[in-house]
């Protein structure tokens, strides 16, 4: 039987070229097909939700989803108006921005220098033990986070007041000093994610030809000038990876910084804290703001975020084709 | 050192030669423990905390070093009684976890493997597929509206579950892993032996993926596990509550209390269930540490994954 089989599907190989669907294609179409159905319903069906920021949208009683949509009135961009006429979208947008800016240089630039720094410690044994211990905050959850700093930061009990008052100065109620916050949200997020990214860096240092380094050595480089011209020069392609899904991703946030670390964004830290993805999920729960206005500031965040991401591929991919994301 | 350079060098010395001054390694080591006694201490500050008695945190403050003095076993013999609350929440935690980690690697791998079938006719279709969602997204609210009151998932286990299964991300990683470390010749050999492409996924490639499977399985545990905002935005219902989200409900209890201080009779009553401070950092210190002595193991599957990620298909 089986020998039977081989020489025919030989044969058969270049009438499979031909034809337009094969056995394969329905095994390989059925394979992807529960995947396919998630990606619809949890990607493309919320895409088709986008309508709602056009339409004010009501519940019909009674019906479902569909039946409410298409009984909804259009509205034109009169949720987009609503969204941009808040008194606060300039500044949740310079937040959102200007945190992001913070974040895209210090990511980069921290990360790369510590680990080319944790590369020239003697101890192998010893880097590891750092490298462990600096990657744990990433696996900690921005609810456990929030618990660490309000330990920290609490008023009349917390370690920083405690520390303050020990050389003699005045508590300072962190919790309602606004102008405290893009300090401590910036260190909170440099705290969590700076061990993974030194680690991912690192990673690419110790795959770097060592006979770089050797030679460098021989012609008299020091160490400053092997980091300056042959370290960081390898690191590129990746930096520049980070570099363009951080650019792409600068219209949206960690929401649980933003949201967790100061528990709840509420008044009066609401105006250095708040970002698009706080804002938006404010007013999701708020139970006032229609669910059209809500998709529209949304919808707002979802397309810039796209061109940005988008643009920074096409210029990076202007100069240098093969680091380009697509 | 100098003269060493003459006579042709081994790369043994060379690398030697190469290292930094010993006072610059002192240096670094000192400022390496600083930074990752920042990154750990919190977690040990909070298990002080939470071994403080509550009587001295109201008139003292916290606690860095705990006394015989200072010391009470209050908040987990708290915990203790209230085992049944927080074994239930630890159960959904790990009922989450485990079903959204099996099915999450079977679903990325599924499609992982079709798109590396590049012969495929669907190929191109499904890769723009996977790809619009890595630049494009409906966002939180078209995604709300949709899972609540379309597939109406609104306090179900399945909406913990389901939305976090696949990233295209993952998808990615899984893809480039079978394009470039499974040779063709042993899916052309099993077809032409008659098997099919179910045979061929789940009895060839399956088990000699183990490593991208693994990476993508504790993408998907620790991402699960460390869920609260699926349950926040979703689950009012607190039989559904994981770990996480019981300590970040409490934590909005709290402010809820603050920022309403009138003294209505629920509130009172609330108050009075409210855990004290110790046992809250009892409780979050419970939650960080099964994953505190977990990670160390599974590091080195995280840097393979976000390497192999970085690779491009």
């Amino acid at each position: 039987m089986q020998e039977n089989k081989t020489p025919a599907k030989v044969q058969a190989q270049p009438a499979k070229k031909k034809r337009w669907w094969s056995k394969d294609d329905t095994e390989l179409t059925i394979l992807a097909l529960p995947t396919t159905v998630w990606y619809i319903l949890f990607c493309y069906l919320p895409m088709f939700g986008i309508i709602l920021a056009f339409k004010d949208y009501k519940i019909t009683p009674g019906a479902n989803f569909f039946t409410s949509l298409f009984n909804s009135e259009w509205v034109a961009f009169e949720n987009f108006k609503y969204f941009f006429g808040l008194r606060d979208f300039p500044q949740i947008l310079r937040n959102t921005l200007l945190y992001n800016l913070v974040f895209i240089v210090l990511d980069i630039v921290l990360p790369v220098a510590l680990a080319i720094l944790i590369s020239n410690i003697y101890s192998k044994r010893k880097s590891k033990t750092y490298q462990t211990l600096m990657f744990m905050p990433h696996f900690m959850s921005w609810v456990v986070v929030s618990y660490f700093v309000y330990a920290f930061l609490v008023t009349d009990k917390g370690l920083l007041n405690a520390i303050i008052r020990f050389f003699g100065g005045e508590a300072v109620p962190w919790y309602s000093t606004p102008g405290a916050w893009p300090v401590i949200l910036i260190i909170m997020h440099v705290w969590k994610s700076i061990g993974y990214k030194m680690v991912v860096y690192l990673a690419s240092i110790t795959g770097i030809d060592n006979s770089l380094y050797e030679a460098a050595v021989l012609d008299g480089a020091t160490k400053f000038q092997q980091a300056r011209y042959i370290t960081i020069p390898s690191l590129r392609p990746i930096i520049i990876m980070m570099f363009i899904l951080a650019v792409g991703g600068i219209f949206s946030s960690d929401f649980g910084l933003f949201y967790q670390v100061s528990r709840g964004a509420q008044q009066p830290l609401t105006p250095m804290v708040s970002t698009l993805d706080v804002k938006v999920y404010q007013m999701l729960t708020s139970g006032t703001v229609s669910l059209g206005q809500t998709t529209a500031a949304s919808l707002f965040q979802a397309v810039v975020g796209c061109i940005t991401i988008l643009s920074a591929n096409a210029i990076v991919r202007k100069f240098d084709r093969s680091s380009a994301l697509i | 050192m100098r003269k060493n350079k003459v006579k042709p060098v081994s790369g043994d010395t060379l690398s030697r030669l190469n290292r930094i001054k010993p006072a610059t390694n002192i240096l670094f080591n000192l400022m390496f423990l600083i930074v990752a006694l920042a990154c750990f201490l919190p977690i040990i500050f909070i298990f002080m905390i939470s071994i403080t008695d509550n009587n001295i945190i109201r008139t003292e403050g916290y606690k860095i070093f705990v006394t015989a003095r200072t010391f009470s076993g209050d908040a987990y013999s708290y915990l203790w009684s209230q085992r049944q609350t927080i074994l239930h929440a630890l159960w959904v935690s790990v009922y989450v976890t485990v079903i959204g980690t099996v099915l999450g690697v079977l679903l990325t791998s599924l499609m992982g493997y079709v798109l590396s079938r590049t012969e495929h006719r669907l190929n191109n279709f499904l890769t723009i597929l996977v790809f619009i969602p890595m630049v494009f997204g409906g966002g939180m609210s078209a995604s709300y509206v949709i899972n609540s009151q379309l597939l109406h998932l609104s306090d179900t286990m399945w909406i913990l579950i389901l939305p976090l299964a696949v990233s295209s991300f993952n998808v990615t990683i899984a893809r480039t892993f079978f394009r470039t470390t499974i040779p063709d010749g042993i899916i052309e050999s099993a077809k032409i032996d008659g098997a099919s492409q179910w045979t061929v996924f789940f009895q060839i490639i399956l088990p000699i993926s183990k490593p991208v499977l693994a990476t993508i399985g504790l993408f998907l545990a620790f991402g699960y596990w460390n869920d609260w905002f699926q349950a926040q935005l979703y689950i009012s219902d607190s039989r559904l509550h994981s770990l996480q989200a019981m300590l970040n409900a409490m934590q909005n209890n709290l402010e809820y209390l603050t920022k309403n201080p009138s003294a209505s009779a629920s509130i009172t009553d609330l108050k009075r269930n409210m855990p004290q401070e110790s046992v809250r950092m009892a409780i979050a210190f419970v939650v960080a540490v099964p994953i505190a002595c977990v990670y160390p193991f599974f590091q080195k599957y995280f840097i393979s994954g976000l390497t192999v990620g970085a690779v491009k298909g």
